[in-house]
């Protein structure tokens, strides 16, 4: 509880901070020649929550922008991660194959694949479609990479304990290697909700006609910078958010993990 | 004469190098080992003497590089389904709770759920962890880890036993115990037991018969005790027995140049 009192005053002392450095007329200029100029380049929080305030209250006018931009996220980071739940499941387990597509899985992680942006709104036209392949490419690698490690390391003696209790290769892949690859992939998670997002923020800055990064490049467009940061503060809530609910689920689901402490000391 | 629970037969094993394949290691060499069904018998050796290799071919885990292996008369080609084994290391899923290891065989082999919790329960009381059923693994302590590994490997009533350095992790009275309990078990239901230990009080105690283990590389049997203590045993007790002294005398003459051996060879390992 003190933990969080802390929290919430260096929120409020660093926008209070930011109130103070772009509000026109309150201190007098030190670095611009006239008092207008820091709250162009940098905004003043009132004006923008202002702009949050209307968006979501007074003009309501963001929710669709929004859902379009949470729609994207949540399917890339659904297919993303099925995808490579599969894959790096199917590899572990294929060491030929794997190793013949070592080289290529490699070359395709290390690509910068945010590039592929444009190439994917020509296939998928400027829908949600493009910006869903985006994420997924993001997504995709790095929970493959975090499965493929968790069933490499299944320990051989819980594997080869559970062969003497007569699991069969079914079995052992539903109650040996999915659990125990599934530690790995909510550490992953936690950097995939991430990358989601910015999978479908990105790919509507780059060419869209609805969504939270479509709205921003409007407001780039106008020079409204308070617009801009706007955007960019209900983004990064929504990101905290998803990054909560994974975080819940994990808690859910991972409860045999040694994790915090269980007992108190009072 | 009825077959051998376990009839290991002119066995060898011999690993190569994975990095150098001209390496070789063999590991145990001409090993002739019979279990009669119903039997108790501890296997005892120096470390590196290729005990856990000896379990790991009764249980089917590896097949031997020559020689056969059968398990009631027949060859075994696959892993030993008549056979339960309890591992040294942790082995549990620590992702199911020891309700959930304990029943965890019995899935596998498709029993219905309700019927698989209730024998587990059964198990858990009969290794003294009735309501711990919920706890998982990393909640538990090691020797309740090990009652639990017990009870997963009794749950599916395997006719053979292979065990090794259950208890080598627990401290002194925790182990007493485990092994009076092992004990009871054993009498109760009177499977084959192969014992792999390094105690040689922990090996006598429990036994109807020690092997010791010449030294590796290619260890082998060079000695056969058949322990003639009466039974029922408490392994705290029987220790002060005059046939335990003199039984355990006989045994540590044999054992004790191996140790030797083995030690030296440690050594010389340690210097090059």
């Amino acid at each position: 509880m003190k933990l969080r009192a802390w929290q919430i005053g260096l929120a409020l002392a660093a926008f209070g901070l930011w109130y103070l450095l772009t509000a026109p007329g309150l201190i007098p200029p030190f670095v611009f020649e006239n008092d207008q100029q820091a709250a162009f380049f940098f905004g003043e929080p009132l004006k923008i929550f202002g702009r949050i305030g209307s968006w979501f209250f007074s003009v309501a006018d963001i929710y669709q922008h929004l859902a379009v931009t949470l729609i994207e996220t949540v399917l890339a980071f659904g297919i993303g991660t099925a995808l490579g739940l599969a894959c790096g499941l199917w590899l572990a387990l294929q060491p030929f194959v794997a190793a013949v597509l070592d080289p290529f899985i490699k070359a395709l992680n290390s690509m910068p694949r945010v590039i592929l942006a444009p190439i994917f709104a020509v296939w998928f036209g400027l829908g949600v479609a493009s910006k869903v392949a985006l994420g997924v490419t993001l997504v995709f690698f790095v929970v493959f990479f975090n499965v493929y490690q968790g069933v490499k390391e299944v320990s051989p003696v819980v594997l080869a304990n559970a062969r003497m209790l007569g699991a069969n290769r079914r079995q052992l892949l539903r109650h040996i290697y999915l659990p125990s690859a599934t530690s790995w992939v909510f550490s992953s998670l936690h950097t995939s909700v991430g990358l989601a997002f910015v999978g479908a923020v990105v790919g509507e800055y780059l060419g869209s006609s609805q969504g939270v990064g479509y709205l921003i490049l409007q407001a780039e467009g106008s020079f409204d910078i308070n617009t801009v940061m706007a955007g960019i503060l209900v983004l990064t809530a929504f990101a905290l958010l998803l990054d909560a609910m994974v975080s819940r689920l994990e808690r859910r689901l991972m409860k045999w993990q040694p994790g915090e402490a269980e007992t108190e000391r009072l | 004469m009825t077959a051998a629970a376990l009839a290991l037969s002119d066995v060898s094993c011999t690993f190569a190098s994975r990095s150098n394949p001209s390496e070789r290691y063999t590991a145990v060499r001409d090993v002739d080992l019979h279990i009669a069904p119903g039997e108790f018998v501890s296997v005892v050796g120096p470390t590196g003497c290729g005990k856990s290799t000896l379990l790991n071919l009764a249980a089917g885990l590896l097949a031997p590089s020559t020689g056969r292996v059968e398990v009631f008369g027949e060859a075994l080609t696959d892993l030993n389904r008549r056979a339960g084994y309890m591992f040294q290391a942790e082995s549990l899923m620590p992702w199911r709770t020891a309700l959930q290891n304990v029943t965890a065989g019995l899935e596998f082999r498709g029993m219905a759920l309700a019927e698989a919790r209730e024998q587990g329960e059964a198990w858990l009381r009969q290794v003294g962890l009735g309501g711990f059923g919920g706890r998982y693994p990393h909640q538990m302590s090691g020797g309740m880890r090990k009652r639990t590994s017990l009870a997963q490997t009794l749950a599916l009533d395997p006719d053979i036993i292979l065990m090794d350095e259950p208890f080598s992790a627990l401290d002194i009275q925790t182990r007493q115990l485990m092994e009076n309990e092992v004990l009871a078990l054993w009498a109760e239901k009177k499977k084959a037991v192969l014992f792999i230990t390094h105690d040689l009080d922990e090996a006598i105690a429990m036994s109807d018969r020690v092997v010791v283990m010449s030294a590796g590389p290619g260890s082998h049997p060079i000695g056969e005790f058949t322990i003639d203590l009466p039974r029922p045993r408490d392994v705290a007790e029987v220790r002060v027995l005059p046939r335990f002294v003199e039984l355990h005398g006989a045994v540590w003459a044999v054992l004790r140049d191996e140790v030797l051996k083995a030690y030296a060879q440690q050594l010389q390992g340690a210097g090059t």
